[in-house]
């Protein structure tokens, strides 16, 4: 079943629309990429589901449940949690007072998770007396990740988890989120680097202005000589 | 030796006496500053009307004081900090949290805490008109006289009993604070609030609770400085128009957004003030006399009645060498 669900969602900024009928699904316990072309909406859809812009058509499903305009404190209340794509660290607080901050909402004890987020990541936990703001870029991103993981979501939103990272860096990161997806967590992420995010996808979906153009998984997407050539760079 | 005792005296215990008051109103200026984005300008008159609360609960339960051994006042202080954050969580949800919601631009929520202090001018004279009163309504003020074992020193330091209360009520609320910002769940919220709005949104952090928290600190350190001062000296509906500056600039020298910063430059203020008030002719007096000078009677650098322009020049200087405070602050 899908855990996650968006049916020809229209939404935008003051009026104009970019996004013009997105259609999404991605079942529990999958990888969902979006790629696209700058401007395509990639980023937009997952704000878009996250509550951060008005949807003006179309509905968004989390397990079954309409939250089509919920707020982004329902939504994590849901068990669905966002890593924006910048400024995604509280850079003044500590590393650990940042995975905290991601449990706020959790009334029972976190220590667990803590411990958790601190195996998938072990560098954090070394620098968790640390502020985020001293951390490298790769670091930071483990971080902003970490605190999504907090609230222990069914669904993590991702937006460009790898932008400007060294590749010793990326690779980490595409590693942390496959072993974060097999613990259950279905994931839906955008991403920059198209080839090895539809590598590790189940399902891709493919955007140009605004809509879906190819929704396939990402094994065929990869192989499709169509989308290798307006997408992937050949 | 006695000229340094005056100088102790009328600089460090005064100095420290209206620093204190400032970082009181500072921290809140700050903290309002870095959760809220606006500077607001109503504080002072939240000071203002806290001390007024005091007075009213006072002058309904005399005999409390007496019968705890402490000033009525103080005895109330607790109940009047209660109070005044209610007014000040109620003046948020009338007239801030509207203006919020409209997404409205910085200026306008500094427009409207102007026109929240007319209007806490104007309560605080509705109900209590516009004369001085007295906050102290017990027997005697308790002035303790310290006297120095050295031969020399035949002239006493001179503290109130009001200004210790002071000393001990800022030094707890300090660390309660510090520990609150560093410890608590909410109070790492606030200052994540502070350094990433939107990411503390997206993160689940419930922002009204935090902006509820952030109107209850600010309005019980006001209902505090404002009665601890009034107990101190008087107790005047004005209060207010001698506060805002040194206040401003209390926050903007220690660096906007920081609470450490605020305490610093509260008391930076308040021992500039002191300082400039002093009369520097009675220190300098012995040495005169041996080297026969003729001194002028008055040496301050400032008389006391522009007192009132040393915050003033303070902030200019701090906005020209160094506009991110002293802790390196937000820049407004």
């Amino acid at each position: 079943m899908a855990i996650l669900e968006t049916k020809n969602i229209h939404a935008g900024y003051g009026g104009m629309n970019i996004l013009n009928g997105i259609n999404m699904s991605i079942d529990s316990g999958e990888i969902g990429v979006i790629v696209g072309a700058n401007g395509a909406g990639k980023s937009t859809s997952l704000k878009a589901i996250f509550g951060l812009l008005h949807i003006s058509e179309g509905s968004i499903e989390l397990n079954g449940e309409d939250i089509t305009n919920a707020d982004p404190n329902t939504l994590v209340k849901h068990g669905m949690a966002f890593v924006p794509q910048e400024k995604n660290v509280f850079v003044s607080l500590t590393v650990e007072e940042n995975l905290e901050m991601g449990a706020f909402l959790r009334k029972d004890s976190y220590k667990g998770t803590l411990e958790a987020v601190y195996h998938y990541f072990p560098d954090l936990k070394d620098k968790r007396y640390q502020p985020a703001g001293e951390l490298s870029g790769g670091q930071r991103q483990m971080v902003a990740m970490g605190r999504a993981l907090m609230i222990e979501p069914k669904v993590l939103l991702l937006d460009e988890p790898t932008a400007g990272l060294s590749p010793l860096y990326m690779n980490e990161i595409f590693d942390r989120v496959v072993a974060v997806n097999r613990e259950g967590v279905g994931i839906l992420m955008v991403e920059q680097n198209a080839k090895q995010a539809l590598n590790i996808a189940h399902k891709g979906f493919v955007l140009a202005a605004g809509r879906n153009r190819f929704t396939d998984t990402g094994e065929n997407l990869l192989n499709d000589p169509e989308v290798a050539k307006s997408f992937l760079g050949g | 030796m006695n000229e340094f005792i005056f100088l102790f005296n009328s600089v460090v215990i005064s100095g420290a006496v209206i620093g204190a008051i400032y970082a009181m109103g500072a921290i809140g200026v700050t903290l309002i500053f870095s959760i809220l984005r606006f500077a607001h300008f109503a504080h002072a008159d939240l000071m203002t009307t806290g001390a007024f609360v005091t007075f009213f609960l006072t002058v309904m339960f005399p005999g409390v004081g007496p019968a705890v051994g402490l000033p009525t006042a103080f005895v109330m202080l607790p109940i009047a900090m209660v109070l005044t954050s209610l007014i000040a969580v109620g003046i948020d949800k009338a007239f801030y949290k509207p203006l919020r919601e409209h997404n409205v631009k910085p200026i306008v929520l500094v427009m409207a805490s102007l026109g929240v202090t007319f209007m806490l001018q104007g309560l605080v004279r509705l109900f209590a008109g516009t004369g001085s009163r007295n906050l102290f309504v017990d027997d005697r003020k308790e002035i303790f006289r310290i006297d120095l074992p050295w031969e020399l020193a035949s002239r006493k330091i001179v503290i109130t009993e009001p200004q210790l209360l002071l000393f001990l009520f800022t030094i707890i609320a300090v660390v309660s604070l510090h520990y609150f910002l560093t410890r608590s769940r909410l109070g790492k919220a606030m200052r994540a609030m502070s350094d990433n709005a939107d990411l503390a949104r997206v993160s689940g952090i419930n922002v009204n609770v935090v902006v509820i928290v952030t109107w209850v600190i600010a309005g019980s350190l006001c209902a505090a400085a404002g009665t601890l001062l009034s107990l101190d000296v008087a107790l005047k509906p004005d209060l207010s128009f001698n506060l805002l500056l040194p206040i401003f600039a209390a926050a903007i020298v220690g660096g906007v957004g920081h609470v450490y910063g605020a305490v610093l430059g509260g008391f930076v203020v308040g021992f500039a003030e002191s300082l400039a008030v002093f009369n520097w002719a009675v220190v300098l007096r012995p040495l005169a006399r041996a080297m026969e000078w003729d001194l002028p009677r008055s040496m301050a650098l400032v008389p006391t009645e522009y007192k009132i322009t040393v915050p003033f020049f303070i902030l200019i200087a701090i906005l020209v060498l160094r506009p991110t405070g002293i802790l390196k602050g937000k820049v407004i």
